[in-house]
């Protein structure tokens, strides 16, 4: 029996589910279906820096265009670590492309000029 | 002396989102003193996401939500001075700053708008027992040596206080590397997000002691070890609780204060909230002086400081541009039952377009509530509410209408509901 | 072969050093930390007493009394924060009044101007003072005054004078050689030969003397907790405001200091290590409550910091400050508690012209100069004149502490010193940058950044303050845990 908060609303219900995947505890469906991702393909944003090479900077401000797996987290900041990026960049533009085979880029979130 | 319409005092999302509303209404010649080498202020070291839903119904990071309040700035062309300190300012709106470039600056200006945000509560302000070493550190400084500096200020993390700065912090160090061994909460209940709680905590398995408190710090040069006790209803610490953590690195994540020096300095009362007292548009009592954002009251999102400063800076504008009759009969805003603080202080009815927004915190969880307004003793709104928690701000709108005179008093309070 | 080494570089040390450098004399001053006046002299009350209330006829009330009025020429030839506020003791219920009369008594024996005021005058000074005084004892020459920067610029004039200055050198061994009349004195880095060894080792005295012989005295630390209150309008209070003296000391006080701020404390309690200096719920607690009563409005909200310091006790109940039995040319300067700041000026000259000058020619220094080159203080300039500067100096015009005003080109100034800061914590002593009510929490990596930059060392080198006290860890990139 695993224990979960629902994030979906501020009421935060307290959920319990079973290994057959029942839920209870939940005062709306939508607490059912965050359970139930959340016990068998949990995903997170990754958000972090890289290196940069600039005239004011040493740290680029990043995120994964979408959630990647939970399970990948400590993997992706590692392949992170590697990363030297060079000033000029933009918000949006990929760092990192489909890291850790998650299928997902990792993209600037900061404008750095020079 | 260099005259100006506008100088607005900070250039984060306060100052930024009060400069595009003043220059949208009209009010054109504006200045924006930013201590910084860039805008954003804060929101360029908040490199985690949980901006942007209200504002841009996206879900941004720091840095992306400041941006798009920058590019506003700057198509505007609203001149910003860099790395300028305010020195001083007058009671007659005269703004003193200092850069390196062109030295102290006098500027007069018909309306000032203090914009200038919070600071984070210290060891030293709840004189945390113990030795003094290297270690001890607030969550956003800790925030800005890693995102900006690229620097771990630690290995071994203990957290004081729930609140989401410290919880995205118990995240970042444990992403990069450092082992974060518990979270202490004074309160019975946490301060922070449950959305922060789940991604911050539980995801790290990160174990948090409510109802605890840091009671001794050790270590000579650097912080070796730390304390916590649990505490009564009157926050005593209840003897033989004691437990022990071996770590290098104390967070401190327990509270935040507005940085309301040049209200001090000007001789304005401070609120509950510790910032300015201020109107219906956020003006203060010095007519032409206003103050928005964190500086005026701690908000939870950067989006509610956006909106907020909007409205301030529609304000400064019509204030500018004689708009108004400040002399117009006005009621106070009083906080009742339950609730913290409320905001704004005092409102003119005349003044205002065809809403008033009020917003306030409650002062402990509460469950089963019925938010209500009190005019001059009669009841003119009610809200139900069955969970209500002092770290989410509340905003509520009450149209013009329901005020049937200028005068008097409206009191906020959340009431149990029968 | 050297003249003279002092062993210790707080107030005292400093100020004996500066008073040598006036002759001609190879002075050597060693200390174990790595900032001058890092113990006892940074952590104090910052109070200059009148000198009426010691007893007459010890050494506390004659150099008191002789050094109170030094510091007016003192601090402006070396450059910092004095002034005379003045300081009230109160007597807060009618049986106390007899130990004001008392202590008015002393003042007469000790020379000293004091007046006895009414309730209705000490209100009108001091409109926050407890309504239920009942009298208070008036003495217009105490003063307050900044003891970081009394230390430094006294060391550093020393220093501009041709005295030598060891930090991070602790002292391990001291040999007498009666033959050719000198000590070997061994620290942790090498051994130096001297004619003259003045101790002003504070609370470590005794042990330093014990390397030589069995001392006549012991030192025990006596801890004192205190707060500090942000910068608070309206005036909370004007002068420096006592409770009636205790067997436990002066009592727990209530000061504005030289910089805007005001001191609450000290608690005072014997402690048996010489490096305790942890604070304690209950002290504090205890404090809070005395000053309550000296002041029943004070706004615990506006406490940006807690701090201790541990006074140097000695057993005799007066300074020491005399030769050591059998061993002459080992001047001890021992047991330099409460009133030592005050006296600390009287005590240098003491040191020097009368017993140093037993064993050594003094023989004048030509090129002596007692003022220091003063400080860049922009606060302290109009508007034109810090403009001016600015022009030239353009950084000091950019802030880089924002609660306490203090500029890059200041730090640069302290930087181009004959002492230059080594730590954040030294850098905060001098300038107060990290002072202010965020307490470094905006500035701090700044600050970090700076020393890095001015050292040629990683910013995982720079200290907060003592050794090991390093502030960051590790580049992120870098750390594997």
């Amino acid at each position: 029996m695993k224990e979960l908060i629902c994030i979906i609303c501020p009421r935060g219900c307290r959920l319990k589910v079973d290994d057959n995947l029942n839920v209870t505890g939940n005062l709306c469906p939508r607490g059912i279906i965050y359970a139930k991702t959340e016990m068998t393909n949990p995903t997170r944003v990754i958000t972090s820096t890289v290196k940069i090479n600039s005239k004011n900077a040493v740290r680029l401000s990043v995120k994964t265009a979408q959630a990647v797996p939970k399970a990948k987290m400590f993997d992706c900041m590692r392949e992170l670590d590697k990363v030297m990026v060079e000033a000029p960049i933009h918000i949006g533009d990929v760092v990192i492309h489909n890291i850790c085979e998650t299928g997902v880029d990792v993209i600037a979130t900061k404008d750095i000029e020079e | 002396m260099i005259e100006r319409d506008l100088v607005i005092i900070g250039g984060g999302s306060a100052g930024m989102s009060a400069a595009i509303a003043a220059y949208d209404a009209g009010l054109t010649d504006i200045l924006i003193v930013e201590k910084g080498r860039q805008l954003g202020g804060i929101l360029n070291q908040c490199i985690h996401n949980g901006f942007g839903l209200e504002e841009f119904k996206e879900q941004l990071t720091g840095p992306e939500f400041m941006t798009r309040l920058a590019v506003e700035v700057k198509k505007r062309n609203i001149p910003i001075r860099y790395q300028s300190n305010v020195l001083d300012l007058t009671k007659n709106k005269v703004v003193t700053y200092s850069n390196a470039k062109e030295g102290i600056v006098k500027v007069k200006a018909k309306a000032v708008i203090l914009a200038t945000g919070c600071y984070e509560r210290s060891a030293g302000a709840i004189q945390i027992p113990g030795e003094r070493p290297s270690g001890i550190i607030t969550a956003g400084t800790a925030q800005l040596y890693l995102n900006e500096m690229g620097a771990l200020v630690g290995k071994r993390i203990f957290i004081l206080g729930s609140g989401d700065i410290g919880l995205i912090m118990a995240r970042r160090l444990t992403l990069e590397g450092a082992k974060v061994l518990g979270v202490s909460e004074i309160m019975p209940y946490t301060n922070g997000l449950n959305h922060n709680i789940v991604q911050c905590l539980h995801d790290f398995d990160i174990p948090l002691y409510l109802s605890h408190t840091v009671t001794k710090t050790y270590g000579k040069s650097r912080l070796e070890k730390i304390e916590i006790t649990e505490v009564d209803e009157k926050f005593n610490p209840l003897p033989g609780t004691e437990k022990e953590f071996e770590v290098d690195t104390l967070l401190l994540s327990i509270g935040l204060i507005p940085s309301n020096d040049l209200l001090k300095k000007l001789g304005l009362p401070v609120s509950k909230a510790r910032g300015a007292i201020v109107d219906e548009h956020y003006m203060t009592d010095i007519p032409g002086i206003f103050s928005t954002g964190n500086v005026l009251h701690v908000h939870d999102l950067a989006d509610y400081v956006a909106a907020e400063s909007r409205s301030c800076g529609k304000g400064a504008a019509a204030y500018v541009k004689g708009a108004w009759n400040l002399d117009s009969p006005s009621f106070n805003v009083n906080p009742g039952n339950n609730v913290l603080y409320v905001v704004p202080h005092r409102v003119r009815l005349a003044n205002l377009d065809d809403h008033l927004t009020i917003k306030f915190r409650v002062n402990r969880p509460l469950k089963n509530q019925v938010l209500t307004f009190t005019f001059n003793g009669e009841v003119i709104k009610k809200i139900v509410k069955p969970i209500i928690i002092p770290s989410e701000m509340q905003k509520v709108r009450l149209p013009k209408e329901v005020f049937n005179t200028q005068e008097g008093e409206l009191i906020v309070s959340s009431e149990d509901r029968t | 072969m050297i003249d003279v080494i002092i062993i210790g570089a707080g107030v005292v040390g400093a100020l004996i050093a500066r008073e040598l450098s006036r002759y001609q004399l190879k002075v050597l001053v060693l200390d174990k930390e790595n900032d001058v006046g890092n113990e006892t002299s940074m952590a104090n009350s910052a109070i200059v007493h009148s000198g009426y209330d010691p007893v007459p006829g010890t050494l506390k009330a004659r150099f008191n009394v002789e050094g109170n009025p030094m510091f007016d020429q003192l601090a402006e030839d070396l450059d910092f924060h004095f002034g005379r506020v003045g300081s009230l003791t109160l007597a807060l219920s009618e049986e106390q009044i007899p130990v004001l009369l008392k202590l008015r008594k002393l003042a007469r024996l000790n020379n000293v101007e004091v007046k006895l005021l009414t309730p209705e005058e000490i209100i009108e000074m001091e409109p926050n003072i407890n309504p239920e005084v009942k009298g208070a004892l008036f003495a217009e020459t105490a003063g307050i005054v900044d003891p970081f920067n009394m230390t430094a610029h006294a060391l550093e004039n020393a220093v501009d004078n041709g005295v030598e200055l060891h930090l991070d050198e602790a002292v391990t061994a001291i040999a007498e050689n009666n033959k050719d009349k000198t000590f070997v004195v061994t620290t942790n880095k090498a051994s130096y030969q001297t004619k003259l060894v003045i101790n002003c080792a504070g609370v470590f005295a005794d042990a330093i003397a014990a390397m030589v012989a069995k001392p006549d005295f012991s030192i025990r630390p006596r801890k004192g907790e205190y707060m500090i209150l942000d910068h608070y309008s309206p005036d909370l209070v004007n002068s420096t405001i006592f409770p009636l003296p205790s067997e436990k000391g002066k009592g727990v006080l209530v000061t504005p200091t030289t910089s805007g701020n005001y001191v609450l404390g000290p608690s005072s309690e014997f402690v048996d290590e010489k490096d305790d200096l942890a604070t304690d719920k209950a002290t504090i607690d205890y404090v809070k409550k005395s000053v309550l009563n000296l002041v029943p409005s004070i706004p615990f909200g506006e406490v940006i910091r807690v701090f201790s310091g541990l006074r140097a006790s000695s057993n005799h109940g007066d300074f020491i400050v005399e030769e050591m039995k059998g061993h002459e040319r080992l001047i001890n300067v021992a047991g330099i508690d409460s009133p030592g700041l005050a006296s600390s000026p009287a005590i240098a000259k003491f040191v020097v012209e009368q017993l140093v000058s037993k064993h050594l020619t003094l023989r004048n220094n030509p090129n002596f100069n007692p003022r220091i080159r003063p400080y860049i203080n922009m606060k302290a300039l109009s508007f034109e004149e810090k403009n001016e500067l600015i022009k030239k100096n353009p950084r000091l015009g950019q802030i880089v502490c924002n609660c306490e005003k203090i500029s890059l080109g200041e730090l640069d100034d302290l930087m181009s010193r004959s002492i230059p800061p080594r730590t954040v914590k030294a850098i905060k002593k001098r300038t107060r940058a990290g002072f202010g009510k965020c307490q470094g929490s905006f500035c701090q990596p700044a600050i970090v950044k700076y020393l890095a930059e001015f050292y040629g060392v990683d910013l995982t080198d720079v200290l907060y303050d003592k050794g090991g006290s390093n502030i960051v860890k590790c580049s992120t990139k870098e750390c594997k845990i």
